[in-house]
């Protein structure tokens, strides 16, 4: 420790440009995107704004965390992991409930989604856990059954918010980080034909609108004016903008409000109904860009522990992309994945910028050793 | 620890899972590009015109229909905006608050309404939850409408009958165009839900009426607002129709009517203009103007004395001894009798084995054709008829435009019948009997007319012997005065009688109402010089209740009380048939109600052309 300025400027020096870059530029096309959605109806929509703090504290939590070295922040794991899961009790019980869901807490001014932060946490106990029980070969099956249980608590109480897309984001997770840890592939195949075998008691305890949204993927035209609504105005949002979009806060889907939820779940709609098939393909560029950039960390990071977390994070970070615009484009039900840097909503944003953050964090230390 | 076998026998499966991990991101990726390419590209000219239907929305203008005047110009019908209370569920957060704050002003049914919003189709689509609200509600709802979102006013042209009641089966009502008749139509502006004539005048000149559709291209939002306008084609404007009716003495005629059923057809002698008609019982169009409700509607139908028929053109009545006028011009054409043929009357006339009665028991003694107007003897027609016989009798009554129709202007006019040996021969398959001559000579058996055709007949005696086709419409024009076409007087034809015995019966029936023995005596004004002939229609056979008083006869079994007059009796301006169904005798139910029609009328135009002078 007796060169601490020497090691700072190493950590400094490795900072990914690349990452933080693309993370501002898709962010404020996000803001863009906020802008161009509250441009109708009477009194221009100030969303923006919020969206513009949001980035700013999401900024400073990242920066926040740059400093933390992640294996701290594993060592204090099951702290975290257990707070974690006091905070999603005291949603269930005194939450704030916003259109049927309890899914907000509240202090001062300020209303947070804990399920939003727990994702985090979640991918840094599965990093901690892993990490303790290293095993010769490959894990079995008999070896995912204690994190198993360490992802089902959090994903049972989000689920009964009830918030069914951050709990598929959580399962999903847990499916990669096992996968990349080193799950043997007999053991992924029983995972696999398990989860097909429980769909039907799954479906069984979904609710009658959860159902219905799956239906209306099937076919989204025997419902045209219920559930498959936002499908249908979701495609013809982003059909309608063609090769070149309708311009800049022209889209008469989103502009007229035929696109619900059109700054938060459906913001890609908006883009690409504006922007048309070349600005969503250079949108998508930005993405897997990051993505890759991503994956570069996992790849190249300094240990285990690095790579698991990076590794949960990208795959995060991946499914939202994925599930996002799958969802917009009718490929997949509508849960409500927001898509990352662009949806308008603070929680999710702070929590893509803390994941961010945690990637450049582990990417700025791969060659450090830290003793 | 750092770099143990164990980490770098990790670093080797992580570094494979780490490619099968990103080959499954790039695979997931491509779909969404190929999906995009697929919805942008492929199928972007559909769903953007899918767009374009979204946003892009005809809405049809309503026409105003044509208002209707009466002969002086006063208005009779016209349209009123009325307010639709509606309400897009998609903008209530909280329906309970919104449909109590409702509730306390405006009568709605809050369960129904609720059944209703869950079972519409989509949250963003209006309900209409009470339709033509009044000023008081929409004053309510405009007062709380910031309390109120999601609720608003939706306006609407509703026909608005400024009489009610009044002349309902001359105007006629709206109602929605119902299937069979969209089908019918093979080329027109009309659409499911639309309202059309579908009774009298409002039926008749529909096309004149309703002007033409209007229409507007609009974005819209999602919720249907409308935020810009495109293009905009205005509706045209109906027609306006004049009639010759007047409102006014319609209005009393109606009154003096009122607890009777029966009609009243008043016509100008000078044109055959219709003055007033009335028919009882009514009803009130303004009930249809909104859609009728089911309850008025079965009201309407079920009820026993018909008030959807229109009496003075639909309903048939034997005519009684006002057919007397028709037998006695018939017998002078015919030299069957003279002026001066006297018959003595005992109170009966023998025709084989069979009598038939005078109406007066005792007889009326020796008379000549004057007395036996006045006095409506029996006796004395049936001797002119049973010398005419039937066929040269019923010739008369066609000529006197009796048994077939005037022709008016207004939908469904029904003939009545004059019966001749040949008809009963083809239609009853059995020869004529001498005695229905008889009985046909004062206007009983098989004969019936309308009402509008004795009014009719009066108004030809009146004015020297001019059957006009009568007229109902006078003139029509455009919503800024320009005439469109104006009726002119047709003549149907001419009593072929000598003006001898034209003035010869014009004299006697000025003697029913002005003589003392005048069994018109009723409709005497002072003043005013009334010409008119009474008449009873056999109900039932004479003999079943001969003995009774009009009080103790079932209403359904009394007879129908006729009073045919025509004033001044010199040159008249008005001729009328009054109809009193189960009245019992023309001289006491219907003569006192044609002098008073009369006496307002005259008095009235009299005090308008003083004015003028």
């Amino acid at each position: 420790m007796n060169n601490k300025g020497i090691l700072k400027y190493q950590i400094i020096s490795n900072f990914d440009w690349v990452i933080f870059g693309l993370t501002i530029i898709i962010s404020v096309v996000g803001i863009f995107t906020i802008y161009s959605t509250g441009g109708s109806g009477g009194e221009p929509s100030r969303i923006y704004i919020k969206q513009i703090y949001w980035i700013l504290y999401g900024l400073m939590a990242m920066l926040l965390i740059l400093f933390i070295d992640y294996h701290s922040l594993e060592k204090l794991a099951y702290i975290l992991y257990f707070v974690i899961i006091v905070v999603l009790i005291m949603v269930a019980v005194s939450g704030k409930t916003v259109s049927g869901a309890r899914r907000w807490l509240s202090f001062a001014q300020f209303t947070f989604q804990p399920s939003e932060l727990a994702k985090i946490v979640i991918i840094i106990t599965l990093a901690r856990y892993f990490d303790d029980k290293k095993i010769r070969g490959l894990y079995r099956i008999r070896d995912l059954i204690t994190p198993a249980i360490v992802v089902l608590i959090p994903a049972v109480l989000i689920a009964k918010q009830p918030d069914l897309g951050t709990a598929v984001v959580i399962f999903f997770i847990f499916i990669s980080m096992s996968f990349l840890i080193g799950i043997n592939i007999r053991s992924l195949f029983i995972l696999a034909g398990s989860a097909i075998v429980s769909l039907p008691f799954l479906w069984h305890f979904m609710k009658d609108y959860q159902k219905n949204r799956i239906l209306t993927l099937i076919n989204p035209q025997a419902d045209p004016l219920g559930s498959g609504y936002h499908i249908i105005q979701s495609k013809i949002a982003i059909g309608s903008g063609g090769y070149t979009g309708k311009g800049f806060m022209s889209g008469t889907q989103s502009q007229l409000n035929f696109l619900p939820e059109k700054h938060t779940d459906f913001i890609f709609s908006v883009f690409a109904e504006e922007m048309g098939f070349t600005g969503a393909l250079l949108l998508i560029t930005l993405y897997i860009i990051l993505i890759i950039k991503g994956i570069d960390v996992v790849y190249h990071a300094r240990d285990r522990s690095g790579s698991l977390i990076a590794g949960g994070v990208v795959s995060m970070l991946a499914f939202h992309m994925i599930f996002n615009i799958g969802m917009t484009t009718g490929m997949f039900p509508v849960v409500g994945i927001p898509l990352p840097l662009m949806s308008y909503g603070g929680s999710y944003l702070v929590t893509t910028f803390i994941s961010i953050g945690l990637l450049l964090n582990i990417k700025m230390r791969r060659f450090v050793d830290m003793g | 620890m750092k770099i143990g076998g164990l980490d770098r026998n990790f670093s080797e499966t992580i570094k494979v899972r780490i490619i099968v991990f990103t080959l499954f991101i790039a695979a997931s990726f491509s779909f969404l590009i190929l999906r995009l390419w697929y919805l942008q590209v492929i199928k972007s000219d559909e769903l953007k015109l899918q767009a374009e239907n979204n946003r892009i929305r005809m809405v049809p203008l309503k026409a105003y229909r044509g208002k209707i005047f009466d002969r002086n110009g006063r208005e009779i019908i016209n349209n009123r905006p009325s307010f639709n209370l509606s309400i897009i569920p998609e903008y209530i957060k909280d329906l309970d608050r919104i449909l109590s704050l409702i509730a306390s002003e405006v009568n709605v049914d809050t369960e129904k309404i609720k059944r209703e919003i869950k079972n519409s189709s989509t949250p963003v689509q209006s309900i209409v939850i009470k339709k033509d609200i009044s000023w008081d509600e929409v004053a309510f709802i405009e007062e709380h409408g910031l309390d109120l979102p999601g609720v608003f006013l939706e306006i609407e042209p509703m026909r608005n009958y400024l009489y009610g009641e009044t002349g309902s089966h001359i105007f006629g009502y709206l109602g929605e165009i119902t299937k069979t008749q969209l089908d019918g139509l093979k080329v027109s502006d009309y659409r499911l839900g639309d309202f059309i004539g579908q009774y009298g005048i409002e039926k008749r000149y529909e096309s004149v009426l309703k002007g033409k559709r209007g229409s507007k291209y609009v974005e819209v939002d999602v919720a249907g607002r409308e935020l810009k306008v495109f293009k905009q084609i205005d509706p045209d404007f109906g027609y306006n129709l004049y009639l010759t009716i007047d409102i006014e003495l319609q209005e009393e005629v109606e009154k003096l009517f009122e607890g009777k059923n029966g009609a009243v057809v008043a016509i100008d002698p000078k044109d055959g203009s219709i003055l007033a008609m009335v028919s009882k019982p009514s009803f009130d169009p303004n009930l249809f103007a909104g859609g009728v409700s089911k309850t008025y509607w079965s009201n309407i139908i079920n009820d026993a004395y018909k008030p959807l028929q229109n009496r003075a053109i639909q309903g048939q009545y034997p005519p009684g001894s006002v057919f007397k006028i028709v037998t006695a011009a018939a017998g002078l054409e015919e030299g069957v009798i003279t002026p001066d043929t006297t018959i003595d009357c005992h109170g009966y006339f023998k025709l084989g084995k069979k009598s038939y009665r005078c109406w007066k028991k005792g007889g009326h003694g020796r008379m000549e054709l004057r007395n036996a107007i006045i006095q409506s003897c029996d006796v004395y027609f049936y001797t002119v008829g049973f010398r005419l016989g039937i066929d040269r009798l019923s010739r008369y009554a066609f000529g006197f435009g009796l048994g077939s129709p005037t022709d008016i202007d207004i939908e469904g006019e029904k003939t009545g019948l004059i019966p001749t040996e040949e008809w009963k021969e083809s239609v009853k398959g059995e020869p004529w009997i001498l005695g229905e001559t008889v009985s046909a000579s004062i206007g009983q058996g098989f004969n019936l007319v309308t009402p509008i055709q004795m009014a009719n007949m009066l108004a030809a005696v009146g004015n020297g012997g001019t059957l006009y086709k009568p007229k109902i419409i006078r003139k029509v024009d455009t919503t800024d005065g320009k005439l469109i076409n104006k009726t002119d007087s047709k003549i149907k034809g001419s009593l072929s009688v000598s003006q001898k015995t034209l003035d010869l019966i014009k004299d006697a029936l000025h003697g029913v109402v002005s003589d003392q023995r005048g069994t018109g005596r009723a409709s005497n004004i002072k003043g005013i010089e009334v010409a008119g002939k009474t008449g009873t229609a056999q109900v039932i056979r004479m003999a079943e209740i001969e003995e009774k008083s009009d009080e103790e006869i079932p209403y359904e079994f009394r007879d129908h009380a006729w009073f045919a007059a025509f004033a001044p009796y010199e040159n008249p301006m008005i001729a009328v048939a009054v109809l009193v169904e189960h009245g019992g005798h023309g001289g006491s139910a219907a003569a006192p109600i044609a002098g008073k029609l009369i006496k307002s009328y005259i008095e009235s135009h009299q005090s308008t052309s003083n004015k003028y002078e």
